[in-house]
């Protein structure tokens, strides 16, 4: 596939999505699997990420979920260019940053920012505090009003630290605490994009709830935009605006949050939204639960056509056969499955019928 | 700890089927006493799930641990009393804990992966633990390792017992490792953090399977974990940790639906939850959790409890003891109970 230009991407985008600040097409990232101890040869691929799109507009947040192994880890890598895509389009601003070369990135890297999971990995030990979170500024040249130390303070104020702890090294903060200074070094160039990855994951879950708000207050004062990543449903729910889930390095169903989790259209959401476990004894009791069989399968070979057909316990003939594709069934609720839950009448012809126009063959 | 219980039923011997009196578990460090836990105790008759619940440093897992009696004697100042079936735990030899442990109790560890010998095959791992209790020929333990596998639901067992730990996906390896705790028909099970390392739909998978097991074999199960809509799945009673000491004790109802210390209050504040309307602000607790070392005087919880200045000071310098204030409903707390349940009511149930 070549890759068109970037103008002409904008000119082709719909109008109502003008306002999307990233876009993403096709997005795909295959990791070869190479034999032999001289000559590699390539003996087949991980299909981690396998066709993705979706468009974030400015100033929401996006969720995206799915189960370990979905690619929903390295399509937030591939989105800030930490990962190279195999194929596929990512649109920032505007602008396709696809391919773009590392030289280039940088001037970017001030809009385009990333939380990672872990705060105990993501901060080097051996540099204070005062010289992580100043580093964005150093690298990127930028001339601060009363020099960076005091840039630095602010941030650490604005993340609910003390800026006195300016000289400190991480080890000296709990887990909590080092995702603040990880969140401060993020905030660091105002970026206008945050892909933050799983943020609260590592956190227990009282210090959790003091992240997520904390994510939540920043979004507006700055007027942030987050694509978020996280496995744990009831955490996505509570800060996304809209929400993907992921199955096999497939986006399967993309909503608002509300009509995501009010009416779950695929049965792998529907399955993963009755697997978790409410926290209330009362009603332990008489819920309708949709429990899978089995693990996901290897990304290695998936499943032909829908992916969760080997899953599902609504599949028939078809789902093996002809890959359902990600179609708006509702106003902006879209599926890809040729028989939905919870959908108007139709919905999955239209689906089916997508999927034919796609590949008459 | 109820006093009568302690002192009344202490030289006449347990009424329950495992039986925890004052247990403390400290660790002498070079930066000080670390007083991982600090009198805890509690009863469990067979058939019944306990849920632990507390943060990370609350204590729980060396709990378990203490109950197995997995805890090094040069290192770690074990004192206290646990009583399994008729049986004390802690005075007794290393040799006399070997014969119960797999036996009498076993344990579903936290990550499987870290967990398994990695070269020895699964079915090895679970024929050895049979034939220590059980004496069997290698052909019959081998034919028990893949009845047990199959029971906990791995597909094909008669294959997949010579597969090694590395050959399972994360769920299987988690089967694998109950389908090694039952393998002796435990009368208690203690499962630390089972399904933490797992996905959701996994989770509900092996969720299922404990509870499935727990009926077909009627075992005591102790749920540690830190996830509270795990122990609301499966838990009777609900003991809730904090700084190594229980600060709540309750069935699972009063837990959830009558808490009330201020520490399951946040708890329960902190949790975005799929089965209410989506809240506009959650609650989380201020600060973090205590250091082990320097647990605050008074009560641990004081310096980040809201409502620790309703107290006159007391929290800052008395611990509170672990009261009665209800059947079965045990709290430590110095507010009065009339203030705690009007804050419940007020102020902390409408925000969940």
């Amino acid at each position: 596939m070549t890759t068109p230009d970037s103008e002409v991407v904008a000119d082709q985008r719909p109008a109502g999505d003008g306002d999307a600040l990233l876009e993403v097409r096709g997005l795909r990232k295959h990791f070869p699997v190479n034999r032999g101890a001289i000559i590699k040869r390539q003996v087949g691929a991980v299909k981690a990420v396998d066709g993705v799109d979706f468009s974030v507009r400015a100033g929401e947040t996006l969720g995206l979920v799915g189960e370990s192994g979905c690619g929903k880890t390295t399509t937030g890598r591939m989105i800030t260019r930490l990962l190279e895509p195999s194929d596929g389009q990512i649109i920032f601003e505007g602008r396709d940053i696809t391919h773009v070369s590392q030289g280039d990135m940088r001037p970017l890297r001030r809009d385009l920012q990333m939380i990672f999971q872990d705060p105990y990995s993501s901060l080097n030990p051996r540099k204070t505090v005062g010289s992580i979170i100043g580093a964005p500024f150093r690298l990127q040249g930028i001339a601060t009003e009363n020099g960076v130390k005091r840039a630095v303070q602010d941030l650490l104020e604005v993340v609910g630290l003390n800026p006195e702890h300016y000289n400190r090294y991480p080890h000296e903060f709990s887990g909590g605490q080092r995702q603040r200074i990880g969140i401060a070094r993020t905030l660091a160039l105002r970026p206008k994009l945050i892909v933050a990855d799983e943020p609260v994951s590592a956190l227990d879950v009282s210090i959790q709830a003091q992240v997520v708000n904390l994510l939540e207050d920043l979004q507006e004062e700055f007027n942030l935009t987050y694509v978020v990543i996280a496995h744990d449903l009831s955490v996505v729910r509570h800060i996304s605006d809209r929400v993907g889930v992921m199955y096999l390095g497939k986006l399967v169903e993309l909503a608002d949050s509300a009509a995501l989790y009010d009416s779950p259209m695929h049965p792998y959401t529907v399955a993963l939204m009755s697997a978790v476990p409410i926290p209330d004894p009362a009603k332990r009791k008489g819920r309708d639960r949709v429990r899978l069989q089995g693990d996901v399968p290897s990304p290695l070979n998936p499943p032909a056509a829908c992916r969760f057909h080997t899953r599902c316990w609504k599949a028939q003939e078809i789902c093996g056969k002809v890959e359902p594709p990600l179609v708006e069934v509702l106003p902006g609720h879209r599926v890809a499955c040729h028989f939905p839950e919870n959908a108007p009448e139709g919905a999955g012809e239209k689906v089916t019928q997508a999927a034919e126009q796609a590949d008459p063959a | 700890m109820t006093q009568d219980q302690t002192e009344g039923s202490a030289p006449a011997g347990p009424k329950s089927f495992l039986d925890v009196r004052d247990l403390r578990i400290h660790f002498p460090t070079d930066d000080g006493l670390v007083k991982s836990v600090d009198g805890l105790s509690f009863q469990l008759e067979r058939g019944r799930t306990l849920g632990i619940v507390g943060e990370s440093g609350s204590g729980k897992s060396v709990t378990s641990l203490g109950l197995l009696g997995l805890h090094n004697r040069r290192n770690a100042r074990v004192s206290g009393e646990i009583w399994l079936d008729g049986q004390e735990v802690v005075g007794a030899s290393p040799e006399q804990v070997r014969r119960l442990r797999g036996r009498k109790m076993a344990m579903i560890f936290q990550d499987p992966l870290s967990s398994m010998h990695p070269l020895y095959t699964v079915g090895a791992q679970i024929i050895e633990a049979y034939r220590i209790h059980n004496d069997v020929s290698k052909q019959v333990a081998r034919k028990h390792a893949i009845d047990m596998l199959g029971r906990v639901g791995i597909p094909q067992p008669d294959k997949r017992v010579d597969d090694y730990p590395h050959q399972f996906s994360g769920g299987m390896r988690q089967r694998a490792m109950i389908a090694m705790a039952l393998s002796c028909d435990p009368e208690l099970l203690i499962a630390d953090e089972p399904t933490t390392a797992l996905d959701v739909t996994v989770q509900a998978q092996i969720l299922d399977l404990i509870r499935d097991l727990q009926e077909e074999f009627n075992s005591a199960v102790i749920m540690i974990t830190h996830d509270l809509g795990v122990v609301a799945e499966l838990s009777d009673d609900i003991l809730v940790m904090y700084g190594g000491r229980c600060v709540e004790y309750g069935s699972a109802d009063d837990i959830f639906h009558r808490p009330e210390h201020p520490y399951t209050w946040g708890l329960l504040g902190s949790m975005p939850r799929l089965d209410r309307d989506r809240s506009e602000r959650l609650i989380p607790i201020k600060g973090s959790p205590p250091s082990l070392i320097n647990v605050p005087v008074g009560c641990a919880f004081s310096p980040r409890c809201a409502y620790s200045e309703l107290n006159q000071g007391r929290s800052e310098t008395e611990r509170p003891e672990l009261r009665e204030v209800a059947p079965g409903h045990r709290v430590a707390c110095h507010l009065g109970r009339e203030d705690r349940h009007r804050i419940w009511t007020e102020e902390i149930r409408p925000k969940l």
